[in-house]
């Protein structure tokens, strides 16, 4: 996973809200995604995920908030602009008669004009099916790929103008474990491989941690949490539960700092300590007790402990 | 190349492969032709009577105006029905994230829809060479005008197909426009002169494209005697222009009206609606 990054934004965002009605869907949400970088916007269903990105997208008009990716307001964003960014939407089910190769060439075709010294759009039709895997269905109509070709070929299309930033909504929904590891190194590749900027959304913390060079986590229409997995870890698993017998008597204690715990338990008790574990809760037992508690009643806002530890 | 001429062109070979994809799925062409044909077996079975003080029969007489009624068929049905498919299924909002890919989307369905209603002129129009007597088929004028007739009542279908796309959301709910279109078949002269129509109904049939392509149809293959038949025993070539012209200019007005409403937001609540249908 690459930790060096140029600081250069590719999308930044301030206080962006979406209202429905009388509902906010966002309610402030600070993103910046920089060059280079794999972010993965992390929520359970309906947290506001897909909203955020279709704003970004340029699709959705924000209610509130100050918004730029790739330096331009998406709301004013040009036919220049888009061809700088590739979109892969949760659910594509378009031109089913059409044959791979054909789609892809054609879909490439619009961002010949945009060919730059850095970035020879578009990719070819050839070198792309065979990037994701399509080689054996490149004269298959679309219509007739299993799920797993069709989101690679949709992934295809998305990169096809060999795009500065890619959006990824939910993009191995519906995979099975094979085709999500498939899918998996596909994006690793694709993020080594061209100078690309990738904002993925899943619900799938075991996806976010494989893929993201930085984890959001997006709770009722707020980031309450942000960072690398590891920084992640400790910051929201600030402790560690240690585990021993005391001759014999098994004991439990959850402490804050484990090693310095360890230690003076062994200079107190010394010989008498025995089965010693030290076990800090994983990103996924924090990860899925946030969102059990927030949605077990705090609809309305964010558990204040967590907030403190953004700010 | 500028971009805006190059999505022009990649239209333009959207539209070519999008037309051959059609024109090579038999279902769908059956499901264009049955109509037209349907409409060409029944005027070969009854109508060996003829005009009223003429000697031409009333089989012959009909096919301009089941060419005219096929080309209102197909020229609008067919833009709309694609234009709703391609909204639900995704196809609009991949255009949109394309660089110019509304540009091209548009060119191409228009291009691939006018192929398709010219291949159904021409499917009916082989047989009924065969089938009926007195058609000017041999006349290089009457082709002329024949293709005249046919590019303007593609100006002024096509447009009102947009419209009728963007209007409706989904594929079933323009069934409602197919009996329209039958019911201004039946009062638009199509199959028997609408003089012998009551004048209100004549009236009615003349606010609509069906009629006046009928006539424009009539007047290109049909011997310039049978004007006769006609309101005011003319081919009324201005009154033809006028009123296609009309529905030329108004469509595409409603449409760019109901474009600036349609956000990027009821694209995608549109594409919610699909996916919570398939999930």
């Amino acid at each position: 996973m690459k930790t060096h990054h140029s600081t250069e934004p590719v999308i930044e965002t301030r206080g962006l809200r979406m209202r429905y009605g009388t509902t906010d869907v966002l309610d402030g949400v600070d993103l910046s995604l920089h060059r280079g970088e794999v972010l993965a916007l992390l929520g359970p269903n309906g947290a506001g995920k897909t909203t955020t990105i279709e704003i970004l997208e340029g699709f959705r008009q924000r209610s509130a908030g100050e918004v730029e990716v790739l330096g331009v307001d998406p709301d004013h964003g040009d036919e220049a602009w888009r061809a700088r960014l590739g979109v892969v939407l949760q659910s594509w089910r378009d031109h089913g008669r059409w044959r791979v190769r054909e789609l892809l060439d054609h879909q490439g075709r619009y961002y010949a004009p945009y060919r730059t010294t850095e970035r020879d759009r578009p990719y070819p039709a050839d070198e792309l099916i065979e990037l994701v895997g399509l080689t054996q269905e490149a004269n298959t109509p679309v219509g007739k790929l299993s799920g797993g070709q069709r989101r690679r070929l949709d992934v295809a299309i998305g990169i096809v103008g060999k795009p500065e930033l890619l959006f990824l909504d939910e993009p191995t929904v519906g995979f099975d474990p094979e085709a999500r590891q498939d899918f998996h190194d596909l994006v690793r590749r694709l993020a080594e491989l061209e100078d690309t900027s990738i904002l993925l959304t899943t619900h799938d913390l075991d996806e976010a941690e494989k893929l993201a060079d930085r984890i959001m986590i997006l709770l009722g229409g707020r980031i309450v949490s942000d960072g690398s997995a590891a920084e992640l870890a400790r910051q929201i698993s600030s402790k560690a539960e240690v585990r021993y017998t005391d001759n014999g008597e098994p004991r439990v204690a959850s402490v804050p700092n484990a090693t310095a715990y360890v230690r003076a338990l062994f200079e107190e008790r010394g010989d008498a300590i025995g089965d010693l574990e030290v076990r800090r809760a994983t990103l996924q037992d924090t990860y899925l007790t946030l969102v059990r508690d927030f949605e077990s009643g705090q609809r309305t806002g964010v558990p204040r402990e967590l907030a403190e530890v953004t700010a | 190349m500028n971009a805006r001429s190059m999505a022009v062109r990649t239209g333009l070979r959207r539209g070519w492969i999008e037309f051959r994809q059609t024109t090579t799925n038999v279902g769908e062409m059956i499901g264009w032709l049955w109509l037209p044909i349907t409409a060409l077996i029944v005027m070969y079975a009854v109508g060996d009577n003829t005009l009223p003080g003429t000697d031409f029969t009333v089989g012959s007489q009909a096919i301009p105006g089941i060419l005219g009624m096929s080309l209102v068929f197909t020229g609008l049905m067919g833009l709309a029905m694609a234009l709703t498919m391609d909204r639900e299924d995704g196809t609009l909002l991949r255009a949109k994230a394309t660089p110019n890919g509304m540009l091209g989307y548009l060119i191409g369905k228009v291009t691939s829809r006018a192929g398709l209603t010219i291949s159904v002129l021409v499917g009916v129009l082989i047989p009924a060479a065969f089938l009926f007597d007195g058609l000017r088929l041999g006349s290089a004028s009457a082709w002329a005008a024949l293709i005249g007739v046919l590019v303007l009542g593609l100006l002024a279908t096509l447009p009102i197909g947009a419209v009728l796309g963007a209007v409706f959301t989904n594929a079933q709910s323009l069934g409602f426009i197919t009996m329209l279109i039958m019911g201004l078949a039946g009062i638009s002269g199509v199959f028997y002169p609408i003089t012998a129509l009551p004048e209100w109904l004549q009236w009615i049939a003349q606010v609509f494209p069906v009629y006046w392509l009928g006539l424009g149809m009539r007047w290109a293959l049909l011997p310039d005697a049978l004007s006769v038949a006609e309101i005011g025993g003319s081919w009324r070539h201005l009154e033809t222009l006028g009123v296609l012209g009309a529905w030329f200019v108004v469509a595409p007005v409603v449409l760019r009206r109901m474009a600036r409403r349609e956000s990027g937001s009821s694209v995608a609540a549109n594409r919610d609606k699909v996916a919570q249908r398939m999930a």
